[in-house]
């Protein structure tokens, strides 16, 4: 999973053309650290998005930015825009669900 | 088979992870179904200051992980995985998952609570946007802002001092008279040392207002009935917790609030079914009474376990007819019948075997079989009562008891 910081967030989701996935966490959050791995599971299963992370501790203003105010959340966005949302309560089920949609 | 096991726990926060250990020690062969967050809500409070020994530097996901640890040590088996059905009336428990099928012969419901939902306009839509239950996973992103704290109990309390750490400003939405906190003494003094903490007492939650992300609240004096609107970047909400029962309804008796009444030893009205931590009726939910319930609960089910096994054992899957004895040693009309039945089995030793049940220690088989006196004695055939004598128990009527054998 590609890590996004200020420096390159701008080119890596909002500029970028396609699906890009970012898996907004934290060290300290432990629903997040739950989540991680399945998360890079279902990146091997879904080639045609890219899968990003942003550690919130590092990158609060950005996450803020996004409108992200907890965690975890993921937001798939396609050429830049949000297409969908998950925050708090979701499986990795869930997100896997939402992949098929997207990407179907 | 490959999914059975001795016991089944649903839920890995502190209560099901104590009866793991507890259970898998004494080596009953245990699974601990989660399907969340090993640890439960535990492992999302930072600050843990009355577990006992660790008056200092542990949080709740280090407490937690020790405990899995320690269960795992002595073998109990974990299974990340989400409970959709279950049939607990048999002696065999089937436990549906979304990914399997399990049987168990006793099962532990450690599912807990979960924070409540206040239920106002604005909370829904705002969740993970300024809407938070969680300090610890959220805390961080309000750095030098100002948050609303709603609830005075202990948990809203020590969150609300825990987000001082991280925001400017902490505003408690307090319903009682100025001064009343729910909170225990030595949190409450804590919290009104705290400079970064403000009051807003005899308020509560109106709404909560923000175009894709928390900005304002509108709190609502209930006195006065005037309501004011607050400028804010996030509400935390702590206004009590909802146990995690819906799929037990009409399965396991559940109070009127969804909670599980048991009997001093965890266990619920169904027999080999106990339940521990939050999800049970009781008078203190913490870390503490959750692990003991655990404790309690994987000793009461071992002890089930043996007594079933040998129940089945030495009188429903026995060939010969079996008198089955229920007495005490604390009843002394009972006790005094022990030689004569005793005398009455050995002269039909041919025919009939004789098993003696302490009702003191065992009044669960007493119970099924509707054994409502001492002494009494039951015959079983094939599994099934065919006779019976209680009361007056007179040398004629067990001898025509012996004719049904």
């Amino acid at each position: 999973m590609l890590e996004l910081n200020k420096e390159n967030f701008e080119a890596e989701v909002l500029s970028s053309k396609g699906l890009v996935l970012v898996d907004f966490w934290s060290p300290k959050c432990v629903p997040c650290m739950e989540l991680l791995p399945h998360v890079e599971e279902l990146e091997g299963k879904f080639e045609q998005v890219k899968f990003c992370k942003l550690n919130i501790l590092e990158n609060r203003r950005l996450a803020i930015g996004q409108k992200v105010m907890g965690l975890p959340t993921i937001i798939i966005y396609r050429d830049g825009e949000k297409i969908v949302e998950l925050s708090k309560d979701f499986t990795h089920e869930d997100l896997e669900a939402k992949l098929n949609e997207v990407t179907a | 088979m490959a999914n059975s096991y001795d016991l089944i726990i649903i839920g890995a926060g502190p209560a099901g992870l104590a009866a793991g250990i507890y259970a898998s020690r004494s080596k009953l062969n245990t699974l601990v179904i989660e399907k969340g967050v090993i640890g439960g809500q535990a492992a999302t409070t930072e600050e843990m200051e009355n577990y006992p020994g660790f008056y200092q530097g542990v949080t709740g996901p280090q407490l937690t992980e020790h405990m899995h640890e320690h269960a795992e040590h002595f073998g109990c088996k974990f299974v990340k995985d989400e409970v959709v059905d279950l049939d607990l009336a048999g002696y065999e428990k089937v436990i549906v998952t979304k990914n399997g099928r399990y049987t168990a012969k006793a099962v532990i419901i450690a599912t807990g609570a979960e924070p409540r939902v206040l239920g106002v306009k604005g909370e829904k839509e705002l969740k993970g946007k300024g809407v938070s239950y969680c300090a610890t996973c959220d805390a961080d992103f309000y750095e030098d802002l100002d948050v609303v704290v709603l609830g005075n109990g202990d948990a809203a309390i020590e969150e609300a001092i825990y987000l001082t750490r991280f925001a400017a400003k902490v505003s408690i939405i307090v319903i009682h008279d100025e001064g009343i906190l729910d909170a225990t003494k030595v949190i409450q003094e804590r919290a009104f040392r705290n400079e970064k903490i403000e009051f807003i007492w005899n308020s509560t939650l109106e709404e909560i207002k923000g175009d894709g992300i928390v900005e304002a609240v509108a709190v609502k004096n209930i006195k006065t009935g005037e309501v004011t609107e607050l400028e804010t970047n996030g509400v935390f909400i702590f206004v009590g917790t909802v146990p995690k029962t819906e799929m037990l309804k009409g399965k396991v008796e559940l109070d009127q609030r969804g909670y599980i009444p048991t009997s001093e030893i965890m266990e619920t009205n169904v027999d080999g079914v106990y339940a521990v931590g939050d999800v049970r009726v009781k008078y203190l939910r913490q870390v503490v009474t959750a692990a003991a319930d655990g404790a309690i609960a994987a000793v009461a089910a071992e002890k089930y376990l043996q007594e079933e096994e040998n129940f089945k054992n030495e009188v429903l899957e026995k060939e010969l007819a079996t008198a089955v004895m229920f007495w005490s040693p604390f009843h002394q009309g009972s006790l005094d019948m022990v030689p004569m039945i005793e005398e009455f089995a050995s002269r039909h030793s041919e025919k009939m075997d004789l098993v003696k049940i302490d009702t003191y220690r065992n009044q669960r088989i007493a119970r099924r079989y509707d054994v409502q006196d001492i002494p009494a004695v039951l015959l079983f055939k094939g599994g099934e009562v065919v006779g019976r004598v209680a009361g007056d128990i007179t040398p004629e009527r067990l001898e025509k008891l012996a004719t049904l054998a």
